[in-house]
C-alpha cells in the first residue's frame, strides 16, 4: 500500500477526486450536501466503518479525502443504495464510493488488511481472462491469498454447493473473450494520454 | 406626433450612473456627448442617482427651463422606476407618456463583460429611445369607479385579521371559508411559541370579534366559482354549500350532534384520531356556532332513509334535508387571498412508519393530543392509553429535501421545541429525543426559547433520522416499543434510541388545489407550489393581479406574528385602493376603430382577459377599456391591423428599431 | 412475448437454478427468453469498483449485442446486473459524453449501442406483461397456508426500480403470492442489503446483516423465504449454518428463488426448477403445498 505523505500528494488525489466526481452524471450535487447523517443512518455497515458516508464528504470539503483512504469505509460499502435513495440533496453517494474504490486501486491507497480490492481484482482477472466471471476460479484465488480459513469455514456448504453443480470446476470462455480484452487495452491506453 | 411650440420637438436625455452599476462599466461622459449629438436632443445630463430627489428635481427643472417636450431616461429597468420618473415628468407639467425609459443597466451594464462594447451598447439603446418618443403622445390614465366593498378568501387567522382590519376601516368584507367554521388551523393548536400563548385563547376573541362585526358578512361552507372584472370592480360569484341545517333558526344546541345516528366518521378537526358524527359542529367554539350535515355521510342524504333522529332532536326545527346549494353574486373593488397551508403527509416517507407503525404522528397530530379540548382530554398518551416513556421528534419530514420539498418550512424547529416543552410540562419524567439538522431560531424570542428548552433537559441530537423501526419484544417492554435509528453527527456515532412515541415535524405546503384557485383568480403559483408575490422582497402581499392580494401561509411558510402582520399589509394595500372613489387605470391600451373593424370575432377570443366584446350594433369589436391589460394579442391576431396599442404604435416601434441601427445605417452621423 | 434474456455469470454457478427455474417458469408461461448471443459478465460492482469508462464498456457490449438481435427489452434476473445494466443504460442516456466515450470504445470491437433498448427486472416483467392473474390461472398447486416471506434485496428497486416499485419497501411480487395462494408476511426487512460479496470480504458485517434477515423472517414465522438475486439466495441459504455458528442461532429456513416456488405452483418439475440442489432443503415447505 502506498502512503501520501507530501500536501502536494495530497493535493493530486483531492484534485483527482474533484475531476472525477464532478464529471460524474449529478456529480456536482456534492456540494449540496446538508451534513444531516440520513446517509451514515441508513448505512447497512456505517457503524462498522472508520467515518461514515457523511464524513466521506466532510472530508471532500476539508480537503482530506486520504484520510478517508486510509481506512475501512469505502470497502465496507455494499452499494445497497440507501444513501443515495434517502439523500434530500439528491447526491449519488454510491457512486461517490465507487470513484474512491476507483482512486484507492488506481493510486494504490488501501489498508494492508483490506481484502476487497483482491476480490476485486480476481473478479476482474477472470472476466477478462473468460469474458464471464468465473465464481469458483475466483473464490479459490482468494483464499488462497486472502483467507486460508475460508475453505473449512465453506465447509459442508462447499461440497454442497459442488455436489449440485452450482461449483463448477471449469469456465465457458465467451466466443468474444479476446474483445473484452481488447476494450480494455484501448481504454488503458486512452486514459494514460489524458492524464 | 405632439410638437413643441416651434414645430421640433425638444428631447432630454439624462443618463443615470446609478452609483457605479452603470458608471462603474459605461463610459457615461462619452455616452452623454453623443445622446447630445442626435437629433432633437436639445439637452443631455448625466447624474449619479436620476431617482432620488435631485435627480428627479433636475430633470424637472429642465422640462420647465429649456421647454422639454420629450424626455428619456436611460437607467434602470422600467420596472423599477418608470413609475417614478412618470410622476416626476408629470409633475413638471408634461405629460407622463412623453417619457421613455432606456434599460441600460438590467439590459447593458449588468450583463455586459468589455466597457467599449458596454459603452456601444449603452449608446444604440438610447439611440432606440430618442428615435422613439419623438412618436410617443400624451396620454391620459382612464380613472374607473371602486367598489369600496373587500372580498376576503379564507377564514384562518390571515383572513380574520385582515377582514377586522378592513371592517374596522368602514369597509364592508366579505369573508369566504370553506370550512363550516372560520378559525383555520390556529384553531387546532395547543399552545403557541414562544409565548406559550393557548391558541384558542388568542384567536376565539377574534373570531368572535369577526362573527359579530356590523361590517363583515361570513359565508362559511362556502367557495368562490367564479371571478370576473378587474380592479376595483371584481365580480365574484361564491356558492355556499347546503348544511341542511338552517342557518336562521339553529342555535348551535348541539342536540342534533348528540343524536345523529350515524357515528364513526373520522373527525377532521382533530385529525382523524376520534369520531364525529354526520351532523356535526367542527368544534365548540366554532364560529358561527351552527350544525352542519355532512352529505356524504348522512344516511338521509345518501339513501334516502334514516330514522331522523336529529329532526327529532332539533327545537327550532332547524334541520332542512331539501336544502340547496345557494349562489351569491358579490360585487368588490379588492380582494385578498388568504387560504392557509396542508400539512405534509407523513406516509409519502414510508421509513418513518407513518400509517403502519403506531404511535407515529404528525405534528397536527400532536396539537391535537396535547389540547385540553383534543380526543385525550389533554393527556399526551400513546394509543394504547399509556404514557410515553420517551419521544422522539423528527425535525424536516419533507422539507429541506429534494424528494419532497427543497425549502425549509420555517416554523418547524420551533414548534418542534414548544412540543418537546408540552411534553415536559405534561409528563417530567418523560425523556424527549429532537433529532435536528440546524435550529432555526430567527424571531423575537425565539432563540432564547430554545435556550429554555436545553435548560429542560431535551435531548438534542443532531442528525436527520435514517428510520423507525418497531423494536424487538424485549427492547419494548424495558426501554420503548419504536427505534429511531439516526447518526448524531456531532459525535460521529450511528444511535438507536428506543422511544414510546415519535411525532413527524412535517413540512407546510400549498393547499392541494392552489393551483386552480390561483388560476381562477388571475395570478399564479411558485415551483414549491406556493402563490407567486409580485415582489419577493418590496411587494410580498400584491400579485401581478391589480388589486388581488395574498396574505399567511398560501404565500409561504410562516408562523402566526409574520401572518398577522401580511394580513395588516394586505389590508392596507386592499385600503389603498378601495379607500378611494376611483382608481387610474394605464393607458397603454388597445383601441380598436369600429370604422376599419370587419367584425370577423377573431380578436374577442384570443383575448386572455377577456377584454374585448364584440359589440353588435356596431358589427365591430370593442375594448373594454379597464379590462385591457396592453398585452397586444389583438394588436398582433388582427388580420386587418386595426387595432392600436396606445404606447405601442407601429410608428413608435418602428422608429425604435430604426434608433437602434441607426449606427449601422449611417455609421457617419454628425 | 419474447425478450432478451441475460442471465449473468452466476447462471452458471451459484446461481444455476435461478436460471433454471426462470427459464422453465418462462416456458410453462408461454415467454420466450431469448438468451443474448455471447454475453459478457455485466461487470458487477467489481467493475465498477476498479475502473469506470471499462465498466460501462463492458456492460454495453452486453446491449449492443441484445440491440443486434432486436428491439425487445432486455431481461435480467439478478438483482445486480439488473442494476448494473439499467444505470449503464441510463447513464448513457444522460450523458452524451459518456455515450460517446463508451461507443468509441464498443467500435474498437465492431460494435456500437445506439440507446433503444429498455432494461427490466424479470419480476417487473411478469407482473406487469404477464400478469398475476394469468400466472395464478396457470397454478396447478395452490401455495394455500404457506408463509412466504418475500425478499427483495437491496438492488431490486435501488436505484434502478423507482418507477414500478418502492425504494423502502417493495411488494411488487407479494400479489403474485397472494394471488397463488400464498399468506406473504410483512417481512419490513425486505429490501434490506444481505452485504454480498462483503460474506467473503468483510463477514463481520454480513454476518450480522443475514443473521437479522433470518430472524426477521422467523419472527414473521415465515415458512420460506424468497429472493431475487443470487448474492442474496446465496447469503441467506448457503451461509445459514455460518451464521448458526457465529450467532448461537439454529435458523434453518428454506430460501428459494421466487421463480423455483412459482414454477413449482405452476407445476414444473422439480428438477427442472433445480429444487434438488438446495444447501437448506425446501422438503418441508414443498410438501405441505396441497398437490
Amino acid at each position: 500500500m502506498a502512503e501520501l505523505t507530501t500536501t502536494a500528494q495530497k493535493k493530486q488525489l483531492h484534485k483527482a477526486f474533484c475531476k472525477d466526481v464532478m464529471s460524474m452524471p449529478e456529480g456536482s450535487k456534492i456540494k449540496q450536501c446538508q451534513q444531516c447523517g440520513a446517509c451514515s443512518g441508513s448505512c447497512p455497515t456505517g457503524y462498522l466503518m472508520d467515518r461514515g458516508p457523511r464524513e466521506v464528504i466532510a472530508a471532500f470539503r476539508a480537503g482530506m479525502i486520504d484520510e478517508i483512504l486510509k481506512g475501512n469505509t469505502i470497502w465496507l460499502c455494499t452499494s445497497c443504495y440507501s444513501c443515495t435513495v434517502r439523500c434530500p440533496a439528491d447526491i449519488r453517494i454510491t457512486d461517490l464510493m465507487y470513484e474512491l474504490k476507483r482512486l484507492a486501486i488506481k493510486y494504490d491507497l488501501y489498508p494492508r488488511d483490506a481484502k476487497a480490492p483482491a476480490l476485486t481484482r480476481y473478479f476482474i482477472d477472470s472476466v477478462q481472462k473468460h469474458g464471464r466471471n468465473h465464481e469458483t476460479e475466483m473464490l479459490s484465488k482468494f483464499m488462497m491469498t486472502k483467507d486460508w480459513g475460508l475453505g473449512p469455514k465453506f465447509g459442508v456448504m462447499g461440497m454442497k454447493l459442488f455436489a449440485a453443480g452450482r461449483m463448477p470446476l471449469t469456465a465457458t470462455d465467451i466466443k468474444g473473450k479476446d474483445e473484452i480484452r481488447k476494450l480494455a487495452e484501448y481504454i488503458d491506453r486512452k486514459e494514460v494520454a489524458v492524464p | 406626433m405632439a410638437e413643441s411650440k416651434n414645430g421640433e420637438p425638444r428631447i432630454g436625455v439624462f443618463i443615470c450612473d446609478c452609483g457605479t452599476n452603470i458608471a462603474g462599466k459605461v463610459d457615461v461622459p462619452a455616452v452623454v456627448e453623443f445622446a447630445g449629438s442626435l437629433p432633437h436632443v436639445a439637452v443631455a445630463q448625466e447624474y449619479k442617482y436620476m431617482c432620488s430627489d435631485p435627480g428627479q428635481e433636475l430633470i424637472q427643472k429642465a422640462i420647465k427651463e429649456e421647454k422639454l417636450d420629450r424626455i428619456v431616461v436611460a437607467a434602470c429597468s422600467p420596472t423599477m422606476h418608470e413609475p417614478t420618473f412618470r410622476k416626476a415628468v408629470q409633475a413638471a407639467g408634461l405629460n407622463q407618456f412623453l417619457f421613455q425609459m432606456a434599460n441600460i443597466r438590467e439590459h447593458d451594464s449588468w450583463v455586459t463583460e468589455d466597457p467599449v462594447e458596454a459603452t456601444e451598447k449603452a449608446k444604440r439603446i438610447i439611440d432606440a429611445a430618442v428615435y422613439r418618443v419623438v412618436y410617443q403622445q400624451p396620454l391620459e390614465a382612464i380613472e374607473v369607479p371602486v367598489n369600496s366593498d373587500v372580498l376576503v378568501v379564507g377564514g384562518g387567522i390571515a383572513g380574520i385579521e385582515a377582514s377586522l382590519k378592513l371592517a374596522d376601516a368602514g369597509h364592508k368584507v366579505h369573508l369566504v371559508e370553506r370550512d363550516p367554521s372560520i378559525g383555520g388551523h390556529m384553531a387546532q393548536f395547543d399552545k403557541t411559541f414562544p409565548t406559550l400563548d393557548c391558541s384558542a385563547c388568542i384567536l376565539t376573541p377574534k373570531m368572535s370579534a369577526a362573527g359579530k362585526h356590523p361590517n363583515i358578512e361570513l359565508h362559511t361552507y362556502s367557495e368562490v366559482v367564479e371571478v370576473d372584472g378587474y380592479v376595483g370592480n371584481f365580480k365574484v360569484k361564491v356558492n355556499k354549500k347546503a348544511r341542511y341545517v338552517d342557518m336562521d333558526k339553529c342555535t348551535g344546541c348541539g342536540l342534533c350532534t348528540e343524536q345523529c345516528v350515524v357515528a364513526k366518521v373520522p373527525n377532521e378537526f382533530n385529525e382523524g384520531l376520534d369520531k364525529r358524527r354526520a351532523a356535526y359542529i367542527p368544534f365548540p367554539q366554532a364560529v358561527p356556532l351552527r350544525a352542519t350535515i355532512d352529505p356524504e355521510k348522512c344516511l338521509q342524504l345518501t339513501r334516502g332513509k334514516c330514522k331522523q333522529t336529529c329532526v327529532e332532536a332539533c327545537g327550532p326545527g332547524a334541520i332542512d334535508f331539501e336544502q340547496k346549494d345557494e349562489q351569491t353574486d358579490l360585487e368588490v373593488g379588492a380582494i385578498i387571498i388568504a387560504t392557509g397551508f396542508d400539512l405534509f403527509e407523513g406516509e409519502r416517507i414510508e421509513r418513518y412508519g407513518y400509517g403502519r407503525l403506531t404511535d407515529v404522528i404528525s405534528s397536527l397530530e400532536f396539537e391535537r393530543i396535547s389540547n385540553a379540548s383534543g380526543p385525550t382530554g389533554g393527556e399526551i398518551l400513546c394509543k394504547s392509553g399509556e404514557k410515553p416513556r420517551s419521544v422522539a421528534i423528527l425535525h424536516c419530514v419533507g422539507s429541506r429535501d429534494e424528494n419532497y420539498n427543497e425549502y425549509c418550512s420555517r416554523v418547524c424547529c420551533m414548534y418542534s421545541l414548544k412540543f418537546a416543552h408540552l411534553i415536559k410540562e405534561h409528563l417530567p419524567e418523560t425523556e424527549v429525543y429532537q433529532c435536528y439538522i440546524d435550529m432555526r431560531c430567527f424571531g423575537k424570542g425565539y432563540e432564547e426559547f430554545y435556550k429554555r428548552l436545553m435548560n429542560e433537559g431535551v435531548v438534542f441530537v443532531r442528525g436527520r433520522a435514517a428510520e423507525v423501526t418497531a423494536a424487538s419484544a424485549k427492547q419494548a417492554d424495558e426501554e420503548g416499543r419504536l427505534v429511531v435509528t439516526v447518526e448524531d453527527t456531532l459525535l460521529g456515532v450511528v444511535r438507536h434510541i428506543p422511544v414510546d412515541m415519535v411525532v413527524l415535524s412535517a413540512a407546510l405546503e400549498a393547499q392541494p388545489d392552489a393551483k386552480q384557485v390561483a388560476q381562477l383568480f388571475g395570478f399564479g403559483c411558485s415551483s414549491a407550489g406556493f402563490y407567486i408575490e409580485r415582489h419577493p422582497k418590496l411587494e410580498p402581499v400584491s400579485t401581478v393581479t391589480d388589486g388581488i392580494f395574498i396574505a399567511g401561509c398560501c404565500q409561504g411558510p410562516k408562523d402566526i406574528p409574520d401572518t398577522v402582520a401580511q394580513a395588516g399589509a394586505a389590508a392596507a394595500g386592499a385600503l389603498a385602493l378601495v379607500d378611494n372613489r376611483t382608481v387610474k387605470i394605464e393607458p397603454t391600451i388597445s383601441y380598436i376603430d369600429p370604422e376599419k373593424c370587419s367584425g370577423c370575432h377573431i380578436c374577442v377570443g384570443l383575448c386572455p382577459h377577456n377584454a374585448i366584446v364584440y359589440n353588435a350594433e356596431l358589427d365591430a369589436a370593442e375594448v373594454i377599456q379597464a379590462a385591457c391589460k396592453g398585452c397586444g394579442v389583438c394588436v398582433a391576431a388582427c388580420g386587418s391591423s386595426v387595432p392600436v396599442q396606445y404606447g405601442f404604435t407601429d410608428d413608435q416601434i418602428f422608429a425604435e428599431i430604426e434608433g437602434a441601427l441607426a449606427e449601422v445605417s449611417a455609421p457617419e452621423r454628425s | 412475448m419474447k425478450y432478451s434474456y441475460f442471465p449473468g455469470c452466476s447462471a452458471e454457478a451459484t446461481g444455476k437454478t435461478y436460471d433454471m427455474s426462470a427459464r422453465a417458469l418462462c416456458k410453462k408461461l408461454g415467454v420466450e427468453l431469448a438468451e443474448i448471443d455471447d454475453w459478457n459478465c455485466c461487470g458487477a460492482t467489481s467493475y465498477f469498483s476498479a475502473r469506470e469508462l471499462l465498466s460501462f464498456a463492458i456492460s454495453a457490449r452486453n446491449l449492443a449485442l441484445a440491440e443486434k438481435m432486436g428491439p425487445e427489452d432486455v431481461v435480467c434476473t439478478c438483482n445486480s446486473c439488473w442494476t448494473v445494466l439499467a444505470k449503464t443504460n441510463k447513464y448513457m442516456a444522460e450523458s452524451t459524453e459518456l455515450a460517446a466515450d463508451v461507443n468509441d470504445a464498443l467500435a474498437q470491437i465492431g460494435k456500437s449501442y445506439g440507446g433503444g433498448l429498455k432494461v427490466r427486472h424479470i419480476a417487473e416483467v411478469l407482473v406487469n406483461d404477464i400478469g398475476n392473474e394469468a400466472i395464478a390461472e396457470k397454478a396447478t398447486r395452490r401455495l394455500t397456508g404457506i408463509k412466504v416471506a418475500p425478499y427483495y434485496g437491496c438492488q431490486f428497486t435501488r436505484p434502478m426500480g423507482g418507477d414500478w416499485d418502492d425504494y423502502e419497501f417493495p411488494k411488487i411480487l407479494d400479489g403474485m403470492f397472494e394471488a397463488l395462494g400464498a399468506t406473504v408476511v410483512p417481512y419490513v426487512m425486505r429490501a434490506k442489503c444481505c452485504g454480498g460479496t462483503q460474506m467473503l470480504t468483510s463477514p463481520e458485517g454480513a454476518l450480522k446483516m443475514v443473521h437479522d434477515l433470518l430472524q426477521c423472517a422467523v419472527d414473521d414465522q415465515a415458512d420460506v423465504i424468497v429472493c431475487a438475486c443470487p448474492l442474496c439466495e446465496m447469503s441467506l441459504e448457503g451461509y445459514q449454518p455460518r451464521v448458526n455458528a457465529t450467532f448461537g442461532t439454529s435458523f434453518n429456513i428454506p430460501v428459494l428463488y421466487f421463480t423455483q416456488l412459482v414454477g413449482y405452483a405452476l407445476g414444473c418439475d422439480p428438477k427442472d426448477l433445480g429444487l434438488d440442489k438446495q444447501i437448506v432443503s425446501p422438503d418441508k415447505v414443498l410438501a405441505s403445498v396441497p398437490a
